[in-house]
C-alpha cells in the first residue's frame, strides 16, 4: 500500500519517510501514480466520449447516417442545465429537465431537418446534419454570448487519493452514470418491445415495415436517444469543463472517433473506442508532449480505418445502401 | 410615369436620386470648421474584439467632449472622427485610408488589435500621421526607427513576464514550470517566459503546451508534479487557464501558481470558483487602484478615468477603454505644443517623460515608443474572489 503521504513527490526529499523504493519490477512508485493520474484522467474523458460516440451509434444504426449536430447537443445539455440551476433549481432537477428538453431539441431537429429532406441521399442528409449543427450553435452563441458558464460539482470539490493519484468526485459520477447508461441501453434494446423493434427497424427496414414496425417513428425515436444521451454527457462533464457556446464541436468530433474507432454498429464497441481514446489521450499528452493531444486521437483514428475500417469490434455493415 | 418606362431612364432616375442623397448626407455631416483639431479614432468596436473596441470608443468620446467643455487645446475645438475596423484588417486599412485622406486628420488613436494595427502602419507612416495604437503587440512599435510616427500605450507581454520575475526573484524562487497556452498569445508569452529566465536567474524545469479549447490539463501538471518545480506560471486567455487552476487543486499541487494578465478580468475569478483562491497574477494597476499608495501618481489619473466613466456609461470600466485614454491625453500634450503638424507631434510625444496614465507612467523616447516598464504592472492575489495588492 501507499505510503500515507500528503503531496505527491513519491521521493525521499518531498516525502519524509516515504521510501523511494521499486513497487513492481523497477518501476519506481512516483511512476506509477503518474501513470495511474494519467488513466484517471483519460477514463473520465473517455467515458464522455464514449456517451458522444453512443449517439453517432445510434443514429447510424436507424439511419445509415452520421449526425454531425451531436456535439451541439452535449452544448446544449451543458448550457440548458447551467441556465436551470442558475435558475435556482436543484441539480438532480435542472439534469433531468435538461436532458427533457434537449430530448426534444433532438426531436424537432429529425422532424424539420431530417424528415423533410428524406428522400435525399445519406451523404446529403449528413450535410445536412452539419449545417444543423452549425446553425445550434449559432443560435447558443445568440442566447448565451461567447462567455463560459459554470455548474457545481454533483458531489463535492475535494479529490479523493488512490495511491498518489487523484481523481474528482465528479469523474466518478461520470464513470458509474455512464456504465448504467450503457448497461441501461443494451437491456432496454435487447429486452424491450419498443428496442426491439428500434434494432429490427436498423437490421432491415424493409422487413420491419412487413412486420409492422413503423420505422420512421424508430428513426425519430433514435434522434430522441441520442439528443438524450449527449445531453446527458454535457451535464456530466459541464462542472469539470464549463459551459461554452463552442464546446460541442470538438467533443463531438472526439465522439465520432470513438464511434469509428469501436465499430459504430456495436454499442459496447464504442464504450472501447471512447475510453480507448482517452486514455491514449491522456497517455500521450502526459508521456510525449501535451501539443500531441489531439494529433494521437486523429492519428488512432486514421490507423483504425486504415486497417479495420469496421471498427474493433463492429462487423462490416450489413446495410448495402 | 413614361419617364421610368426605359431601363436607360431608370438608371437615370437612380442616378440623379443617388446624387441627391449623397450631397444631402453631405450637408447634413457639418463639416470641420477649419481651424477644428480633428484627430481619427480606430477601434474594432463590433465583431468579436468589441470589449476592446467599444470602452476604447466610448472613452475617447468621453475625453474628447471633456477637453471641448475645458476650452480646447489653445482654444482650438476637438473633434474626434471615429471608425470601426470590426477586428478585421482590411477595413482598419481602408478606414485609415479614409480617416488621412478624406478626414484629413492630424492623428489617429487605435486600432484596438495587433493584427488590425500592424496593417495600418505602412497607410499612416508614409503619410507622416501619428499613429497611437491601443494593441498589446511588442511589434507595433518596434524597430522605431523604421517607424518614427507610430506609438502605442497597452502594456505588453515583455512587461508582465519581467514583473512575474521580479516577483519570484524576491520570494527566492529559482526553478518554475511553464503552461501555456497554444494560441499567438500564449506562444509570445512563452518565447518571453523562455527569454527572459536566464537574465533573471530562473531554472525552467517543465514546459507543457494546452490548447484553447481543452478541458483536461491534468496530463500536463501530473508531469510538472514530477519536477523540482517551485511555482507554475500558467500563459492564457478565456476558461482554459481556470481548467488549470481546477486541476492543480484536484491534483493536490500546492506550490504556487501565477497567471498572466490575461487571466485579470473578473471572468477568471467565476470561472475558476474556488481554485482561483491565491492566484496570482499580474494586472494593470486599474485593477487595484484603491489599494495604491496615495503616492502613487497614477492613482488620482485612474480615479479620476474610472469614476467619469462609470458615471457616463453605467458599465463597469475595463482597462482597456485605458488604452484609449492615454493616447488621447498624451496626444493632447503633444499637440497642445506641437500644433497640427505630423512630425512635430510626434517629436513631441515622443519626449514627452514621466506621464502618469491609467496603464502606466509614460517615459518616451526615440528608442521606445511605448514608454512603459515592468512598474505598469502590479502583483495582486486573488482573496475571496478579489483582487488583493501584493507588492
Amino acid at each position: 500500500m501507499a505510503p500515507p503521504c500528503p503531496a505527491f513527490f513519491w521521493t525521499e526529499q518531498q516525502c519524509a519517510g516515504g521510501p523511494g523504493s521499486p513497487l513492481i519490477s523497477g518501476i519506481p512508485l512516483e511512476k506509477l501514480a503518474e501513470l495511474l493520474q494519467y488513466l484517471f484522467s483519460g477514463l473520465t474523458n473517455g467515458a464522455i466520449y464514449a456517451l458522444i460516440g453512443i449517439g453517432f451509434s445510434i443514429i447510424f444504426n436507424a439511419t445509415a447516417i452520421i449526425n454531425f449536430a451531436q456535439g451541439e447537443f452535449v452544448m446544449l445539455g451543458a448550457l440548458v442545465a447551467i441556465a436551470l440551476h442558475s435558475l435556482g433549481l436543484s441539480l438532480p432537477l435542472a439534469f433531468g429537465l435538461a436532458v427533457s428538453a434537449v430530448t426534444l431539441i433532438g426531436l424537432v431537429f429529425e422532424r424539420l431537418a431530417i424528415r423533410s429532406a428524406r428522400e435525399a441521399t445519406a451523404i446529403s442528409l449528413i450535410i445536412i446534419t452539419v449545417g444543423g449543427g452549425v446553425l445550434i450553435k449559432g443560435l447558443a452563441m445568440l442566447i448565451w454570448g461567447k462567455d463560459a458558464y459554470t455548474l457545481p460539482p454533483f458531489s463535492g470539490q475535494e479529490p479523493l487519493v488512490f495511491a498518489g493519484a487523484t481523481i474528482l468526485p465528479q469523474s466518478l459520477w461520470i464513470m458509474a452514470l455512464t456504465i448504467l447508461l450503457v448497461v441501461g441501453l443494451e437491456a432496454f434494446l435487447h429486452f424491450t418491445i419498443l428496442g426491439k423493434a428500434m434494432r429490427a427497424a436498423s437490421f432491415n427496414p424493409v422487413a420491419a415495415r412487413l412486420v409492422g414496425i413503423r420505422v420512421s417513428q424508430m428513426v425519430q425515436f433514435s434522434f430522441a436517444l441520442s439528443a438524450a444521451l449527449g445531453a446527458a454527457a454535457g451535464v456530466l462533464i459541464a462542472p469539470i469543463t464549463l459551459g461554452v457556446y463552442d464546446m460541442g464541436t470538438m467533443l463531438g468530433l472526439k465522439g465520432f472517433c470513438a464511434a469509428v474507432i469501436g465499430g459504430l454498429g456495436s454499442i459496447f464497441g464504442v464504450v472501447l473506442g471512447g475510453l480507448l481514446l482517452g486514455v491514449a489521450e491522456a497517455l500521450a499528452s502526459g508521456l510525449i508532449s501535451s501539443g500531441y493531444r489531439d494529433a494521437v486521437a486523429f492519428l488512432i483514428l486514421l490507423l483504425v480505418l486504415f486497417f479495420r475500417p469496421q471498427g474493433l469490434i463492429g462487423r462490416r455493415p450489413s446495410r448495402s445502401s | 410615369m413614361h419617364l421610368l418606362k426605359s431601363p436607360g431612364s431608370w438608371s437615370r432616375a437612380l442616378g440623379w436620386l443617388a446624387a441627391v442623397v449623397l450631397l444631402t448626407g453631405a450637408m447634413l455631416t457639418s463639416p470641420a470648421q477649419a481651424e477644428d483639431i480633428v484627430i481619427g479614432g480606430l477601434f474594432s468596436i463590433t465583431g468579436p474584439q468589441s470589449y476592446l473596441g467599444e470602452p476604447e470608443r466610448n472613452t475617447l468620446e468621453m475625453v474628447v467632449a471633456e477637453i471641448n467643455a475645458k476650452g480646447g487645446i489653445n482654444g482650438k475645438n476637438v473633434k474626434a472622427v471615429i471608425y470601426d475596423d470590426e477586428g478585421d484588417a482590411n477595413k482598419a486599412r481602408l478606414n485609415a485610408s479614409k480617416l488621412i485622406d478624406k478626414d484629413k486628420v492630424i492623428a489617429i488613436i487605435g486600432p484596438s488589435l495587433t493584427p488590425t494595427s500592424m496593417a495600418i502602419i505602412d497607410i499612416t507612416q508614409p503619410a507622416k500621421v501619428p499613429l497611437i495604437s491601443c494593441a498589446a503587440g511588442v511589434n507595433i512599435t518596434s524597430p522605431v526607427q523604421e517607424r518614427p510616427f507610430v506609438f502605442k500605450t497597452a502594456q505588453t507581454d515583455q512587461m508582465a513576464v519581467a514583473r512575474i520575475y521580479q516577483y519570484l526573484q524576491k520570494q527566492k524562487i529559482n526553478k518554475i514550470a511553464i503552461i501555456t497556452v497554444s494560441s499567438s498569445f500564449g506562444v509570445s508569452g512563452k518565447d518571453q517566459l523562455i527569454a527572459q529566465a536566464p537574465p533573471a536567474g530562473l531554472e525552467i524545469v517543465a514546459q507543457e503546451v494546452f490548447g484553447e479549447k481543452d478541458t483536461d490539463m491534468t496530463p500536463q501538471l501530473t508531469n510538472i508534479r514530477t519536477t523540482p518545480a517551485q511555482a507554475v506560471i500558467c500563459w492564457g486567455t478565456g476558461p482554459a487557464p481556470a481548467i488549470v487552476a481546477k486541476n492543480m487543486k484536484q491534483l493536490g499541487l500546492t506550490i504556487p501558481l501565477i497567471q498572466s494578465h490575461g487571466a485579470a478580468s473578473k471572468k477568471f475569478i467565476e470561472y475558476a470558483g474556488e481554485a482561483a483562491e491565491g492566484i496570482i497574477l499580474p494586472a494593470g494597476k486599474i485593477a487595484v487602484y484603491k489599494d495604491l499608495p496615495d503616492s502613487d501618481p497614477q492613482k488620482a489619473v485612474i480615479k479620476n478615468y474610472v469614476e467619469k466613466y462609470e458615471a457616463q456609461f453605467k458599465t463597469p470600466v475595463s482597462g482597456f477603454g485605458g488604452y484609449a485614454y492615454d493616447a488621447f491625453n498624451l496626444l493632447a500634450q503633444a499637440v497642445s505644443k506641437a500644433g497640427t503638424d505630423g512630425t512635430k507631434i510626434a517629436q513631441e510625444l515622443q519626449n514627452i517623460k514621466n506621464f502618469p496614465g491609467v496603464s502606466g507612467i509614460f517615459n518616451m523616447s526615440p528608442e521606445d515608443h511605448n514608454g512603459l516598464g515592468p512598474d505598469a504592472f502590479v502583483m495582486v492575489k486573488i482573496d475571496k474572489g478579489e483582487w488583493k495588492l501584493v507588492e
